[in-house]
């Protein structure tokens, strides 16, 4: 309804840019089970992002951490698959990503959360490598999407 | 003599100011728990804003941060000797 209003000549706000759509910035972090190995792993990352695409998601970066320790343990595990994606998506998606989290036992931990201006532009600098402990992540696999 | 005591010279404490405000830091990344660290004490615990001179609008944030952090398991909920 909203936007149906919107588009009878009121005020938009400028991050209106497509009167039918509108995208958010998100970022999702997830451990996956130690359990699983690097093709599983990796096949399970895959399967996200494909739910990401077939809800029109943009996917912006996919970073994958490897195996990190666990500062406390979960689920009796001690170490787990780090992941990063971003995502540029409607509102909407993250219930759906986050219910195919909820399914899948192979994630341990999952938390999304929404990019202010501030954090996109973090984000972009991360990404390029600006900062100094990115230095220490050389092992860090970039995965562009 | 004289019953007076003598005072005592003691140093002035350094004026504290906001490490966000001052280096223009707009956001602060939950996935680095090493810049975190400055933020808690060796228990884990959040470090008041009177020891790190953190202005409101960013000590919210830092908190944020750092239970985002705890969540992913990248800080301790209790540590022992963190630092």
């Amino acid at each position: 309804m909203k936007l149906q209003d919107a588009s009878k000549g009121l005020y938009l706000p400028p991050h209106f840019k497509n009167l039918n759509r509108y995208m958010k910035n998100y970022e999702t972090v997830f451990i996956l089970n130690p359990v699983l190995s690097e093709d599983q792993a990796k096949d399970t990352v895959e399967k996200f992002v494909k739910v990401l695409n077939a809800h029109k998601a943009n996917i912006i970066n996919v970073e994958r951490w490897g195996l990190k320790k666990l500062a406390y343990p979960i689920q009796k595990k001690s170490t787990g698959f780090y992941n990063l994606i971003e995502f540029e998506a409607e509102n909407n998606v993250v219930s759906v990503l986050e219910t195919e989290f909820k399914r899948d036992e192979s994630v341990m931990r999952f938390l999304t959360t929404t990019l202010d201006k501030f954090a996109v532009e973090y984000n972009n600098r991360r990404r390029k490598g600006e900062f100094n402990k990115s230095k220490s992540k050389k092992t860090t696999e970039t995965v562009e999407a | 003599m004289t019953l007076q005591n003598e005072p005592i010279k003691r140093a002035e404490p350094k004026p504290k100011y906001c490490r966000f405000k001052k280096n223009g830091i707009r956001y602060i990344d939950y996935k680095d728990p090493d810049f975190l660290l400055k933020f808690i004490n060796e228990q884990g615990k959040i470090l008041p804003r009177r020891l790190t001179g953190t202005s409101m609008k960013y000590q919210k944030k830092v908190a944020q941060a750092v239970k985002r952090a705890r969540h992913l398991a990248l800080l301790p909920f209790h540590g022992d000797g963190l630092k």
